[in-house]
């Protein structure tokens, strides 16, 4: 054994008092804090601009803007009444169609379906969120709405009587809020699902033993069982696809029609926000034009707002609550 | 009190309607899809790469502009949206669950949940108006702001799968806290990023509406910064709304082709990350 | 070369009763650590001698882990554990003002329970980990290659590795990543190396490899180690502590300490009357 010579204690004593790495923590801190602070700061810069740019137009046009039906340009009368009606109306369509294909598609991937067949279907399914907005309008002008004006129409109007309602009355033009809210809900279906199929999947084992050992069937296991323990989160996941479906664009231009005006039909043609923005903007020919479509887009962003933030509150909700 | 005949055929019954949902949700993309072959294969050639928009009557048309034009676009959007996201990822995964964590977090989902549209107008507001024209650095300042929740959501699920033992091991060699972080973590870490990255891509390049009054669209060819630039999806939808069949044609070869490129990615990404279904997670 | 059979070793204490006195190497002077509110080692008071390995044991959840990484700075890397008290290594206080847990580490090398290889660096890479962080590190007049030879040859990884130094550190077997780490360990020449139960996921054909390993560190360097299995700890060691609810019981040599136990609780854990 030989004892530590002393010159090398000396040197020990020296380099562990080196510092050097303090500097790289500090930038590496301030640079990461400063990446993570420009999201807060973009929502909150995104909504200024918005609504000062929007402000003269509430000014000056107070709630007209949402009552009134009348968009006249030229007399500087902006109501986008049915644009906002035709929004709430397109995309509660949509969820009126998705949410229980979307559901019955989750519950069939999480409880039923053979394991070799699960990853395939769930990845078609969650394939649609991926699709471009815009191959979604062409599909639908070219595919959809001539099917619907040849077909599904007639066949709802007629066939099914249903032409007696105010709700598929009318010429069947083809572009209408019907396939607004098809292609919509076509949109929406993979967000609905992905939530629901994942808190769907999280509901413990324990649940569904209980309720099978207590003698229930399976559909009534899930129906007593599993859906209500994941309710949230189902709900959560609606409201997401909601979300898709009121900000879309491009998908609804092309097919609604983009006819301002507010009809009980869904065979008629609509207008929605996004749309109503879509279409004007560049050619905004005044300052109140602009500050009018501006105003447009802080209701638009404003709804958004708070149906995604609920939407994450509750999904939230559940993955804190779940034991992992 | 239903007999228990009628509870098993009523269980069928339901157990029966999810196969049907299951059917139907799969099928509008199988609808699409066949659509997109059966009308844009015919009219995708080597002409269509190459070759600049053509007037309505002449032949050979192709959407070179476009596609360069969203590689521009792609670009400008991936040098704002990646550090920032990638940064802010690493953020959270290391400060979890203090609230400023939360809030970005939330914020980020809320961020990703708005319109493309209102992204559009934000980017407008402080790009096109003050400059006074078009541009296609504005059309990727849009785009690389909606990248970054997308970004910032995958880095930070990435970082969370290396375990701590691994950071510990560096640390216990003596690399200090920044570099453990990104030699370490973020270097293991890194081919789940690269996937999350591009897939953020593959996102922001199809969408349109952000484009309308940013970059705006250009018949000529440019790739100039400071002016309107062509983009694929803006193509598209111009030549689809418009009354002449062939641009009606170049749209669907258009469609299809930016489909094709989502779908390779897509693919690319869960291969690469296999979880949820039962496959290990890398 | 190691010899993969087993032969008897004399006791580690035997062939040290004619030795010098023994220098301090690691002095801890009323440490103390926190996790929140709960201290997990309480005033620990000892010296840890020179060129020796000594062992640390005691029932789970005692402390002896904690106590291992105060020594290292390595309890502060956890969120909200603080450390009160002092160590000294080598006369130098590592806690003291101005002083850097980074630079600390540097000369204090450790090896975790279960083995962590860098997932994306090969073996050499691997090995060479620890010296790419500092220049200083490496002595002027040898190689970074000659440096990861020589610190895979002492942890007895070399032959079986030597072909394959460019591929992945993840295509070794579980033994072998850990020799893996102790070479990654070895390679910055630490005055002092900290085992944090290095045997505990390994078959017993590698645990004898290591233990052997761990034996013959003691002629170059102070060893610190953590172990649950006490016959391990009087095999290699020779020095033990015992450690019970956070407290330094008693703190031996490994002879006396296994046959002569001072305090009625070491006597109690030894012989297994609680665990």
């Amino acid at each position: 054994m030989t004892a530590v010579p002393a010159d090398v204690l000396q040197k020990d004593r020296r380099r562990l008092r080196v510092h050097g790495a303090e500097i790289g923590d500090r930038i590496y801190e301030i640079v990461t804090t400063g990446c993570a602070l420009v999201v807060p700061a973009l929502v909150i810069a995104i909504a200024i601009a918005i609504f000062a740019a929007a402000w003269p137009a509430f000014a000056k046009l107070g709630l007209s803007i949402v009552t009134s039906s009348d968009w006249d340009v030229a007399n500087g009368h902006f109501g986008a009444a049915p644009a906002l009606f035709g929004t709430l109306v397109s995309s509660a369509v949509a969820l009126i169609i998705a949410t229980p294909l979307a559901i019955g598609v989750a519950i069939f991937l999480s409880e039923f379906s053979p394991t070799w067949l699960r990853q395939p279907i769930g990845f078609l399914v969650d394939l649609l969120a991926a699709v471009p907005s815009v191959v979604y309008g062409l599909w639908g002008i070219f595919v959809l709405v001539p099917m619907l004006r040849e077909y599904v129409m007639p066949f709802l109007r007629d066939r099914l009587h249903l032409g007696a309602t105010p709700f598929f009355s009318g010429p069947a033009y083809g572009p209408s809020m019907l396939a607004a809210g098809v292609v919509l809900a076509i949109m929406a279906l993979p967000y609905i699902s992905a939530v629901s199929r994942e808190v769907l999947m999280a509901v413990p084992r324990s649940q569904r033993e209980a309720a099978l050992a207590l003698g229930a069937t399976r559909w009534e296991m899930i129906r007593d069982a599993v859906v209500p323990y994941a309710k949230s989160g189902i709900v959560g996941g609606i409201m997401l696809g909601l979300g898709r479906a009121l900000g879309e664009t491009m998908a609804v231009t092309m097919v609604i029609g983009n006819r301002p005006e507010i009809s009980a039909s869904l065979f008629a043609p609509g207008y929605t926000m996004a749309s109503l923005i879509a279409n004007e903007f560049s050619e905004a020919t005044n300052d109140l034009h602009l500050s009018a479509l501006m105003a447009v887009g802080a209701i638009l962003f404003i709804i958004t707002l708070i149906v995604n933030a609920v939407a994450r509150w509750l999904v939230w909700q559940v993955s804190r609550g779940r034991v992992s | 009190m239903k007999t228990l005949r009628a509870r098993h055929m009523t269980s069928g019954a339901m157990i029966g309607l999810t196969y049907l949902a299951a059917v139907l949700a799969t099928l509008p993309l199988i609808l699409i899809l066949w659509h997109l072959l059966k009308k844009g294969a015919t009219s995708v050639s080597l002409a269509f790469f190459t070759n600049m928009p053509k007037p309505v009557g002449e032949a050979g048309g192709g959407m070179a502009n476009a596609i360069v034009g969203t590689l521009t676009l792609i670009g400008i959007a991936c040098m704002i949206g990646l550090p920032i996201g990638v940064g802010a990822g690493i953020y959270l995964a290391e400060k979890r669950i203090t609230p400023i964590a939360h809030a970005v977090r939330f914020l980020s989902d809320v961020l990703n949940g708005l319109p493309s549209i209102v992204m559009g107008i934000f980017a407008w507001e402080f790009l096109v108006r003050p400059a006074g024209h078009f541009s296609a650095l504005a059309g990727g300042a849009a785009l690389g702001a909606m990248m970054i929740p997308l970004v910032t959501r995958t880095t930070e699920e990435m970082l969370r799968v290396v375990p701590v033992s691994l950071r510990e091991a560096a640390l216990a060699l003596g690399y200090p806290r920044w570099r453990t972080s990104i030699s370490v973590v973020l270097r293991t870490a890194l081919a789940g990023i690269a996937t999350g990255a591009l897939v953020a891509v593959a996102r922001v390049a199809g969408e349109t509406a952000p484009l309308l009054f940013t970059a705006f669209g250009n018949q000529f060819w440019s790739t100039s910064l400071r002016q309107p630039i062509a983009a694929l999806p803006l193509q598209i939808f111009t030549y689809a709304i418009s009354p002449y069949d062939e641009w009606h044609a170049q749209a669907w070869a258009g469609a299809l082709v930016l489909i094709s490129i989502v779908l390779v990615i897509s693919l690319a990404a869960r291969f690469v990350t296999r979880s949820r279904f039962g496959a290990p997670v890398d | 070369m190691m010899p993969h059979v087993v032969t008897p070793r004399p006791a580690a204490t035997e062939t040290r009763e004619s030795a010098q006195p023994e220098k301090a190497c690691i002095v801890t002077r009323h440490l103390t650590a926190y996790f929140g509110e709960t201290p997990a080692i309480k005033d620990i008071s000892t010296v840890i001698p020179q060129l020796a390995v000594t062992a640390i044991i005691g029932p789970s959840g005692c402390g002896k882990s904690t106590l291992l990484r105060c020594l290292n700075r390595m309890h502060e890397t956890v969120p909200n554990a603080r450390v009160d008290g002092d160590v000294e290594i080598l006369g130098s206080s590592i806690y003291g003002e101005g002083t850097n847990a980074t630079a600390v580490r540097r000369h204090v090398g450790m090896v975790f329970q279960r083995p962590t290889p860098f997932p994306t660096m090969s073996i050499e890479a691997n090995v060479a980990a620890g010296l790419r962080v500092d220049s200083i590190q490496r002595k002027a007049d040898q190689k970074e290659h000659e440096i990861v030879e020589e610190a895979l040859h002492r942890a007895g990884l070399w032959d079986e590795v030597k072909d394959r130094l460019t591929e992945s550190a993840m295509g070794l077997s579980g033994g072998q990543q850990q020799r893996l780490c102790i070479a990654r360990a070895l390679a910055t020449r630490p005055r002092v190396l900290l085992l944090d139960e290095p045997t505990a996921s390994l078959d017993p054909l590698s645990s004898q490899k290591v233990e052997e390993l761990v034996y013959q560190l003691r002629e170059t360097m102070t060893v610190v180690i953590v172990t649950h299995n006490m016959q391990q700890a009087a095999r290699v060691s020779d020095r033990t502590a015992f450690l019970l609810a956070g407290e330094l019981i008693e703190f031996e040599r490994t002879n006396q300490l296994f046959t002569a136990p001072k305090d009625p609780r070491t006597e109690a854990y030894i012989t297994g009357r609680f665990g």
